[in-house]
C-alpha cells in the first residue's frame, strides 16, 4: 500500500469562474501519471485533498462524476490561504490531489427509488457529480424519478448554469431552481428559500430518498419539511463539512463523537446523526 | 525467553555494546526533571527516577516530523511535486520506559495502524524500536495504571522488562525483539534469588496505587447523554486551555499538517496539535463546532473515556501515567472526571 499522505501530481487543465462574485471557480485536473487516474477511482459524494506545495491542503468535494473520464473537477470557494492561492493559479500549473477520501451517497440503497436532491449555495458540487452520474445512460434506468431543488442567493450565484439550463430541458429529471431574490425581470425559475420551494415542489416521500447538501441554516429548515413529507430519518442523507487535515481518520480533529467526518463520513443518514453529539 | 541479571555497573557498561546495534534513548536528568534523550556523546542515563515529565512518545512520533519535501524552482522538472523525506529507520531502543508509557504505544497503535490506513512513519518508527521497560518499585501519588488495565510491572507492550533489585537489574525478555536485544548484552543468567526478588516487588508496588478510577460503566453509557451531562461547564471552569495535558499525554496523538518554505525549497511537516486550542476545529467559514472552552475540555475527556472505548472496544485511551494530573496548572484531575462519567446516570 502506498503512502496515504502523498498526493498524486496533477496539472490544472481548465479553470471556470462560476459565480458573479468570482469567489467560486471550478478547476479541472489531469493526472500527470495516467495510472493515477485509475487509482483515484471515486464514487459521487466523496472528496479529495487539493494539495499546493508551499501552501498546504484543503478537503473539497468532488464535483465531477466518475462517468466523466480524463479529468477530475472541484469547485472551490475562495476562503483561506490555500483556496486564495489556488484561485490565483493558472491553467497548466502543477499541484497535487489526494484521495478519493470519505464515504459516498448510498447508491445501492437508492436503486429503484425516487431520488430527491436538495442543495443550496456552493454545496451543490457533489450533488452535480451525483446528477451527472445518475443521468448517464448506463445508470439512468437504475433510479425512478429524479427531482432537484437547488437554490442560491441570486441568479448570478448559481453554479453550473449551462448544465442547469440543459437539465431544465430534459424530461428525465425534474428541476426546481430557485433564488432567494432577484430583480431580473426575465428570471424564469422560482424565487424563494430552498425549504419553501421543497415544500411546494416535492409532493411525496413514497419510495424516495432525499440527499441534502447546503449551509447549516438551509439544512436546519429543510429537515422538518422533509420529515413532514414523510421522509424517515433513515432516508434523509446529509453531507457534512469539517476542518480536516489528514483526511484518513488519523489526525483527530474532524470527529463528531466517535465518527470521523473525513473517513466515516462525510455522508451520514439523519438517523445516524441523531445518535451522535450535535457538535458540527 | 531470556532472563539475565546485571550489576548496575554491568548494565551501564553493556549499554556501550548495545550502541553498536541500536540508537539508544534513555532517561537523562535534565534540570529538575528526567527526559528521554538519545544516549549519544556523554549523555548518561539515570535509572533512578519516578517518571519523565514528557512521555517518550516523541521517539516514535516526533513532535515535528518532515513528511514530504519539494522544490518550487520552476526550472526543475519536478517542481511542486512532493517526494517523501528521507528517514532513518535503523534499530533504536528506549531504555527505562515505564510500563504505562509502553502501554500507551499500544493504545495509539490502534489509531496509526488500523485496518483501513497505516501511517507509514509511525508504523515504521514503531517497528524499528525495542522497548526496554523499567518496572515501578515506587509508583507516584498520581499513578493509576492499575485502574486502566496496566500495572507497575505490566508486560504487555514491552519487549524487555527490567526489575530494579537494588544493587542489580533483572532483565526479562518478553518478545522476540526483546530477546534479540538481550542476546547482545553481557550479564549472567538469572538466578533463583533474583527471580524471587523480582516477583516480590510486584504486589507492594501495586498496593502503593490507591486511586480508584472506575471505568466499567463507560461503554454502556449513551454517548449523547454523557455529552449533555450537566457537569462539563463545572469541570472546565478553571481550565486555561493551555494544552499541557495533551502535550504530556502519551496517548494523545492529534496532529496538524503545515507547509514550510525556505527560498525555493519546502517541506510538508506534521506537528503535534491539541484539541484544547480553538484553531484545532475552526472552519474556513469562521464556524467552529468547539468554539467554547468547555466544549474542548469535554472533547478531550469524551475522546479518551467514551469515543475511544466505543470505537475500539478495548478500554479507555489512557494508560494511567498521571502526568496530566500532576502538571495541570489548575488541578483538573482525569480520575475525578472519569468517576463523574462512569457514575453518571
Amino acid at each position: 500500500m502506498g503512502n496515504p499522505y502523498l498526493p498524486y501530481p496533477v496539472r490544472i487543465d481548465r479553470i471556470v469562474t462560476e459565480t458573479e462574485d468570482k469567489n467560486l471557480k471550478t478547476f479541472r485536473f489531469v493526472f500527470l501519471n495516467p495510472e493515477d487516474e485509475e487509482k483515484f477511482a471515486y464514487t459521487p459524494g466523496q472528496f479529495g485533498e487539493l494539495s499546493i506545495a508551499g501552501k498546504g491542503e484543503i478537503p473539497i468535494g468532488i464535483a465531477s462524476s466518475p462517468t466523466e473520464k480524463g479529468f477530475v473537477a472541484f469547485t472551490v470557494n475562495k476562503v483561506g490561504l490555500v483556496t486564495t492561492h489556488l484561485h490565483n493559479m493558472k491553467e497548466g500549473d502543477i499541484m497535487g490531489l489526494r484521495g478519493p477520501l470519505g464515504n459516498w451517497y448510498p447508491w445501492d440503497e437508492m436503486e429503484g427509488k425516487h431520488v430527491v436532491i436538495v442543495g443550496g449555495g456552493f454545496a451543490f458540487t457533489t450533488l452535480r457529480s451525483s446528477i451527472i452520474y445518475m443521468l448517464d445512460p448506463e445508470n439512468r434506468s437504475k433510479f425512478a424519478d429524479i427531482s432537484v431543488v437547488y437554490g442560491a442567493r441570486s441568479p448570478g450565484m448559481l453554479l453550473y448554469k449551462d448544465e442547469l439550463a440543459e437539465w431544465e430541458q430534459r424530461d428525465d429529471i425534474n428541476m426546481h431552481i430557485t433564488v432567494d431574490g432577484t430583480d431580473d425581470p426575465d428570471w424564469k425559475y422560482n424565487v424563494g428559500f430552498v425549504p419553501t420551494i421543497t415544500e411546494q415542489k416535492i409532493t411525496s416521500a413514497d419510495n424516495a430518498i432525499a440527499i441534502v447538501c447546503g449551509p447549516p441554516i438551509m439544512i436546519k429548515f429543510t429537515q422538518p419539511v422533509l420529515e413532514k413529507l414523510g421522509f424517515s430519518p433513515e432516508r434523509i442523507i446529509l453531507s457534512l463539512e469539517m476542518r480536516m487535515k489528514c483526511g484518513i481518520g488519523i489526525c483527530g480533529r474532524c470527529n463528531i463523537g466517535d465518527q470521523y467526518v473525513c473517513k466515516d463520513g462525510p455522508v451520514f443518514p439523519l438517523a445516524q446523526l441523531k445518535t451522535m453529539p450535535g457538535e458540527y | 525467553m531470556t532472563e539475565k541479571v546485571f550489576t548496575k555497573e554491568e548494565w551501564l557498561g553493556t549499554l556501550e555494546t548495545l550502541k553498536e546495534s541500536y540508537k539508544l534513548f534513555g532517561p537523562v536528568k535534565d534540570g529538575d526533571f528526567h527526559t528521554f534523550m538519545p544516549l549519544d556523546g556523554n549523555k548518561k542515563p539515570d535509572f533512578d527516577y519516578e517518571n519523565t515529565r514528557l512521555s517518550p512518545k516523541s521517539v516514535i512520533y516526533p513532535e515535528s516530523e518532515r513528511m514530504f519535501e519539494y522544490s518550487l524552482d520552476e526550472s526543475e522538472e519536478d517542481a511542486h511535486i512532493l517526494k517523501e523525506s528521507p528517514k532513518d529507520y535503523s534499530p533504536c531502543a528506549v531504555l527505562g520506559i515505564r510500563p504505562c508509557d509502553a502501554q500507551a504505544f499500544q493504545i495509539v497503535k490502534r489509531n496509526f495502524d488500523n485496518p483501513e490506513y497505516q501511517d507509514p512513519w509511525w508504523t515504521q518508527h514503531f517497528e524499528a524500536t525495542t522497548l526496554v521497560g523499567l518496572g515501578c518499585n515506587a509508583p507516584c501519588a498520581t499513578c493509576f495504571c492499575t485502574q486502566v488495565g496496566g500495572g507497575p510491572f505490566h508486560e504487555a507492550g514491552l519487549d524487555v522488562l527490567l526489575f530494579d533489585l537494588g544493587d542489580r537489574f533483572l532483565a526479562k525478555g518478553i518478545t522476540e525483539k526483546g530477546d534479540a536485544l538481550l542476546e547482545k548484552t553481557a550479564g549472567n543468567p538469572a538466578d533463583d534469588a533474583a527471580l524471587a526478588a523480582a516477583e516480590a516487588l510486584k504486589q507492594p508496588a501495586r498496593d502503593k496505587i490507591t486511586a480508584t478510577v472506575p471505568t466499567d460503566q463507560l461503554k454502556d453509557k449513551v454517548t449523547n447523554e454523557l455529552f449533555d451531562a450537566p457537569f462539563w461547564e463545572e469541570v472546565a471552569f478553571a481550565c486555561l486551555n493551555c494544552g499541557t495535558c495533551t502535550y504530556l499525554c502519551p496517548t494523545c496523538w492529534c496532529f496538524d499538517i503545515q507547509d514550510e518554505v525556505q527560498g525555493n525549497q519546502g517541506d510538508r511537516i506534521r506537528n503535534w496539535d491539541s484539541c484544547m486550542f480553538p484553531l484545532f476545529s475552526l472552519h474556513g467559514s469562521g464556524h467552529n463546532p468547539r468554539a467554547d472552552k468547555f466544549q474542548r475540555v469535554r472533547q478531550r475527556f469524551m475522546h479518551k473515556l467514551k469515543y475511544y472505548v466505543d470505537k475500539y472496544q478495548n478500554g479507555v485511551q489512557c494508560s494511567g501515567c498521571g502526568r496530566c494530573v500532576r502538571y495541570c496548572p489548575v488541578n483538573i484531575d482525569i480520575r475525578n472526571v472519569c468517576k463523574l462519567m462512569n457514575d453518571f446516570a
